[in-house]
């Protein structure tokens, strides 16, 4: 082993991948499991602990990690360590504010995001493969669910026919089984996909300080560190994404969640084995929407799917952004201290979201109370107006004179 | 476009995706018909044996299929 670059900032890109890799598991638990939690299939506490054991086998299911970040989207040539300390950064500040919005949104997608962020900040727009990240990023995220609503309508339409004089009772409880077993194999290969990124982003930083060689395999300790890490932001539960999927959305029974899990599971696992990757996000929520529309007497809320898809198209320019502004500090403040700098200034708005989030918190006691129409849509509307405008009259006019 | 949309790619996922994606969640449905489904109980509330046999065969496919992914995910196709 030959001396190792920079130590400490190879610590907190590593600590920074980790808590990435937290957020992801916690952001996505709801692709997974929010239709089974919906539908009662399993008990909220249950279906989480599940998803985590599931995500952590996935993780060390299979390891052909590549140690690479936002490769064919940005120039890999300018790749530092502090492009890809901004880049997670900007990744887990997107995660954090969608969650505390209850906003399923791609964890990749975010983490490209704020690598796109930073290079552009550190090379320019020469620093961008533009035509990598409208083909490989914003154009799938557009498709996914396209692809998902389709397929999951087809199968919900199809069951729903072949099911409809077996008695209702009889359908929920078997279906129950087809459910748990369909959403399993979502977080199976949600935990053996998206925690080999981590391990890849974590393997190539220690490449890059020169801790391990080139050629080397991903040391045990970060494939340890990383399923544990997926499995603990699993188990921790993104009730607020939870319930957004599972109530917000469509009003589930077993058949559908069935019908939703198996067309995500097929969709993910063909996508990638087509080399056409598409979000397990935006895979999972078309697969919902679409049981929606399969369904006879089902509703869809296509006000709250359409703050989603908002949501997706500005994932990556949001995200870039704020990867961007750390890296300008980074750079601002200059040497190691730049980089402690972000970290602190990442922990700091960790700990903000988290306290916004105890206002109205959401976990596993009331993640399946019925969904109130106009819920959080009410926010938006009172956003839009001026606060000063809607004082009670009186004040008004004081404040007038 | 075409530079943009892998659309081979796309068309594939789309076809096995309604392949696998529709017609796993059919046969569970066809099996779970098989067994509850109306007529699937003669006067002494027995089922029919071609009934189960068809139910079994539905659901054989199905956990053939689940294996079949979980050996995938393993061998790192995923």
């Amino acid at each position: 082993m030959e001396h190792v670059n920079e130590p400490a900032l190879l610590a907190i890109v590593v600590a920074t991948a980790l808590a990435f890799d937290f957020t992801n598991g916690f952001h996505d638990t709801g692709n997974a499991m929010a239709t089974s939690i919906a539908t009662r299939a399993l008990k909220p506490r249950q279906a989480v602990l599940l998803s985590a054991s599931l995500n952590m086998v996935g993780a060390f299911l299979s390891l052909t990690v590549a140690a690479t970040i936002a490769t064919g989207i940005v120039d890999s040539g300018i790749v530092t360590l502090e492009v890809v300390l901004a880049g997670l950064a900007g990744g887990i500040v997107w995660n954090l504010a969608t969650w505390l919005f209850g906003i399923p949104s791609s964890s990749s997608h975010a983490l490209v995001g704020g690598v796109v962020g930073a290079a552009l900040a550190a090379a320019g727009t020469e620093g961008v493969l533009w035509t990598g990240l409208i083909s490989k990023v914003l154009l799938p995220a557009l498709i996914a669910p396209m692809v998902a609503i389709l397929v999951a309508t087809v199968a919900t339409a199809v069951v729903a026919r072949l099911t409809r004089d077996v008695p209702q009772d009889t359908n929920d409880r078997v279906f129950r089984w087809g459910q748990i077993g369909s959403a399993s194999l979502v977080s199976l290969a949600h935990g053996t996909n998206d925690a080999q990124k981590s391990m890849g982003i974590i393997l190539l930083a220690l490449i890059a300080a020169g801790a391990v060689d080139p050629d080397a395999s991903v040391p045990f300790w970060v494939i340890v560190s990383c399923a544990l890490a997926m499995a603990l932001g699993t188990y921790t539960g993104g009730w607020r994404v939870i319930r957004t999927l599972g109530k917000g959305l469509v009003e589930l029974e077993s058949r559908q969640g069935m019908a939703a899990e198996t067309s995500s599971a097929a969709v993910i696992l063909l996508s990638s084995h087509f080399g056409y990757s598409l979000s397990t996000t935006h895979v999972a929520t078309g697969s919902i929407l679409g049981s929606g529309v399969g369904m006879k007497g089902a509703s869809v809320r296509w006000n709250v799917a359409g703050r989603m898809f908002s949501a997706w198209l500005i994932t990556v320019p949001a995200a870039a952004a704020v990867g961007a502004a750390f890296y300008g500090i980074d750079k601002l403040v200059g040497g190691d201290a730049g980089s402690y700098v972000v970290f602190l200034l990442l922990v700091a708005a960790a700990f903000v979201f988290w306290a916004l989030s105890r206002r109205e918190p959401v976990d596993h006691r009331n993640v399946n109370h019925d969904w109130e129409s106009g819920e959080e849509i009410v926010a938006e509307s009172v956003e839009a107006h001026d606060p000063t405008l809607l004082a009670p009259a009186g004040d008004r006019a004081e404040a007038g004179r | 476009m075409s530079t943009y949309v892998e659309w081979g790619a796309l068309a594939k996922i789309l076809i096995f995706g309604l392949l696998v994606g529709a017609g796993l969640p059919a046969l569970f449905a066809l099996g779970v018909r098989a067994l509850e489904g109306p007529g699937s109980r003669d006067a002494d509330g027995n089922r029919p044996a071609v009934r189960v046999v068809l139910a079994a065969a539905c659901f054989t496919v199905i956990v053939a299929a689940v294996v079949g992914a979980i050996v995938y995910i393993a061998a790192g196709g995923h």
